[in-house]
């Protein structure tokens, strides 16, 4: 039964694949520019910029978003724009590469079409041909590089370490590298990074007793005679949104007035182009660069936003451009600066998606990966089960994968309901694709992943979902973390983002039945931050399920009824739920 | 030369009694928590502000409260205040959410700057307010520190 089904949705996919053509070798053929990767040198100084590969060594694909509301000063502005809303800001044709490249738009047909996205041995090939036509371009990496896969995992970073060194990375700042440990980090950082010269910067780290700064806080290099100042910023929540116990002696924070000093300093040195790679997310950067005076560029990640243009933001002293790169080895940034006297007079910006069809494996790369691999691919092979629907995790409320680790939860634990956690990686599946351990690991990976069963009541639950929900709507940027709402199994609610704290989420509900404050239920988690946490790792507690379903069928995502959100709101289109 | 630092304060007491330590260069030590009992006594804001007769305090941009957006910790949240107020005579540090908001208030003398840092507690989401005393009259300032319960990011 299941086998049919799969040969039936194959068929069926390759069938909408071919749409009004044979096969979809003639769409790419058709559809795709014959020189998409010629990028015409410009100007004396280039930066090249990724962020946020989450350990995609592989090939994978990843749906955009379809649900990234903007609150505040952010509602309808990029980053928070949306399929169709995107396409028309940045000027992008409909169904085009670039338009699967950016948006969530027909989704399955254009990956089937135009293939899978990154993969190191392809972005390798790409690094190289940029930097061909630029001598002396740099390779900045935003961080989130030490996390997101099982190898990753198992080798405690070591595979990406090995696989950046080899990718020609210059300059790092780092977020999911401080949960491999802050013994770990320092390892890394005085070891292999030492080794062949790669900077690890973050001026917004310090010692809890007298502040003294971690890590470099900003490097000056030389490019083509122009000094150029590199300020890394990692993310200002670490040791609130991951494991405290990781980082216990280091402080962070957003640290505005540092980073001025910073940009002063390097400055005053000599540096006629000063930029930040930062992980703070993009309304923080956006936010940042209005406050902070004498930034060319902000580099940025962590919020997953592949902006195809950057945004330019007015400060006291002039005009700082914000970028930000996305996620999973989808995307490679290319700044070029037409530097003259000491001053910039002109700028070219391209976020170009890397597709592994279209560029050939660099063999080294493809060799490394293949050796990191090789002690765990049986593990990493273990087929689990096939998805009937298409699986992803990007949005603000749901996604189908979450959804599926839910269900999953809900039935083995016996929970009346499940909290996922609003985390932005994790790769997407086509229909009839297979649920390998390795592409379940992409989605669970953490040195934190333990599964747990908690005794909440009503009021708890509404707490939580709360505190959750102002990280993800507080209309000041400089509290939000950048993750998205925690993905809620078993319990229907309502949320208004607009609203204040305490007031956002209402109308909880399980199985139709409101919400007693005070009677308790049992929830499912996985990935608790406080110390002493303990529990089966969640990819285990999926895994049992799925080689018992075998088959996944198309989740039904359990999204909340939105109110106060326009229907026309940019920031979200094919919802699931009413608005 | 910070490594070495570090060791020689570490035998000689806790972290955080360094922070004290390092605060109370600018400070009387017998005037360290010098309000008036009942102000620390007191529930709400408004009834710390009457012990504190800082009552209809006047909202200054001379005082400045450095505090983090989010808290990393509640139980130890870094809090500097500076007043560039003339004459500052004390400063007064309450966290409104708190069951009892009064955290303490330090006297200067001498012409010592309008400078403290300490940590303290924060049991929610609150303004952190200073109050600043300075030849007769009451000035305030406030910065709002959130404390979540975390997880879930990016």
């Amino acid at each position: 039964m299941s086998m049919t089904r799969r040969e039936f949705l194959q068929v069926l996919a390759a069938a909408s694949a071919a749409g009004l053509v044979l096969d979809s070798k003639q769409v790419l053929a058709g559809n795709v520019p014959s020189n998409f990767y010629e990028i015409p040198p410009y100007g004396n100084v280039s930066l090249l910029h990724m962020t946020d590969c989450h350990a995609q060594l592989l090939p994978i694909y990843f749906r955009e978003p379809s649900v990234n509301i903007g609150v505040g000063g952010a509602l309808g502005k990029v980053p928070h724009l949306v399929g169709e809303h995107l396409l028309k800001h940045f000027n992008i044709k409909p169904n085009t590469i670039e338009a699967h490249a950016f948006t969530y738009l027909n989704f399955e047909q254009a990956a089937r079409t135009y293939g899978k996205v990154g993969g190191f041995a392809h972005l390798k090939t790409l690094v190289d041909r940029v930097r061909a036509s630029r001598p002396g371009a740099l390779l900045m990496d935003s961080g989130d590089t030490w996390q997101g896969s099982g190898t990753a995992l198992w080798t405690k970073g070591q595979d990406m370490v090995e696989a950046c060194i080899e990718l020609g990375v210059n300059v790092m700042s780092p977020h999911w590298e401080f949960t491999q440990g802050a013994e770990r980090v320092m390892e890394i950082v005085n070891g292999d990074f030492k080794k062949h010269g790669i900077e690890f910067l973050a001026q917004n780290v310090v010692t809890n007793d007298f502040g003294d700064q971690v890590f470099k806080p900003y490097v000056i290099k030389t490019i083509n005679g122009v000094q150029v100042a590199i300020i890394g910023q990692a993310f200002p929540y670490t040791p609130i949104a991951n494991p405290r116990y990781m980082v216990p002696d280091w402080s962070f924070g957003i640290r505005d007035d540092s980073m001025q000093k910073f940009v002063n300093e390097a400055r005053a040195k000599g540096a006629q182009v000063v930029v930040v790679l930062s992980h703070n997310g993009m309304d923080v950067d956006l936010k940042m660069a209005s406050r902070v005076t004498g930034i060319d560029v902000i580099f940025g990640g962590h919020t997953h936003d592949g902006v195809p243009q950057p945004v330019p933001v007015k400060n006291a002293k002039g005009v700082t451009l914000v970028t930000n790169a996305g996620s999973n080895g989808k995307f490679l940034g290319v700044m070029d600066f037409d530097v003259k006297g000491g001053k910039i007079r002109g700028w070219k910006y391209r976020l170009v998606p890397v597709f592994s069809n279209l560029l050939p494996a660099d063999k080294k790369m493809e060799a490394l990966i293949k050796r990191v691999r090789k002690p765990y691919e049986a593990k990493l092979n273990e087929k689990l089960a096939v998805t009937e629907g298409l699986l992803y995790r990007r949005g603000n409320f749901n996604g189908s994968w979450d959804q599926l680790i839910m269900d999953a939860m809900m039935q083995v634990k016996g929970a009346d309901a499940a909290f996922s956690p609003g985390f932005r990686w994790g790769t997407s599946l086509l229909p009839g694709d297979t649920i390998t351990m390795e592409l379940l690991l992409d989605q669970t990976a953490t040195t934190y992943s333990y599964s747990t069963l908690t005794e909440m009541t009503g009021q708890t639950i509404k707490d939580v979902m709360e505190d959750v929900c102002d990280n993800l709507f507080n209309p000041d940027p400089y509290y939000q973390q950048g993750g998205d709402m925690v993905r809620v199994g078993g319990i229907t609610y309502a949320l208004n983002p607009y609203e204040k704290m305490g007031k956002r989420i209402s109308d909880l509900r399980l199985k139709g039945k409101p919400l007693d404050p005070n009677k308790t239920y049992k929830v499912a988690g996985w990935a608790p931050v406080a110390e002493g946490a303990s529990g089966t790792p969640i990819w285990d507690v999926v895994a049992e399920y799925l080689r018992t379903v075998k088959t996944v069928t198309p989740r039904k995502l359990n999204n909340p009824r939105l109110i106060g959100v326009k229907q026309n709101d940019p920031g979200i289109a094919d919802y699931t739920a009413s608005v | 030369m910070n490594h070495q630092r570090r060791t020689v304060l570490k035998g000689v007491g806790s972290a955080a009694a360094v922070g004290v330590a390092a605060a109370a260069g600018l400070l009387k030590p017998t005037a360290v928590f010098a309000a008036d009992r009942s102000a620390f006594d007191a529930k709400g804001v408004d009834a710390v502000m009457k012990a504190l007769k800082a009552t209809g305090a006047a909202d200054s941009r001379d005082i400045v409260v450095k505090a983090p957006d989010i808290a990393e910790n509640g139980a130890v949240v870094p809090v500097e205040v500076t007043s560039s107020i003339a004459g500052t005579d004390s400063i007064a540090i309450i966290a409104e959410k708190n069951a009892f908001p009064m955290v303490g208030e330090f006297d200067l003398s001498n012409g010592a700057q309008g400078f403290i840092s300490t940590r303290i507690k924060l049991a929610n989401t609150s303004h952190v307010r200073a109050v600043v005393k300075a030849g007769g009259k009451v000035f305030t300032a406030a910065k709002e520190v959130k404390v979540t319960i975390g997880g879930c990011g990016g």
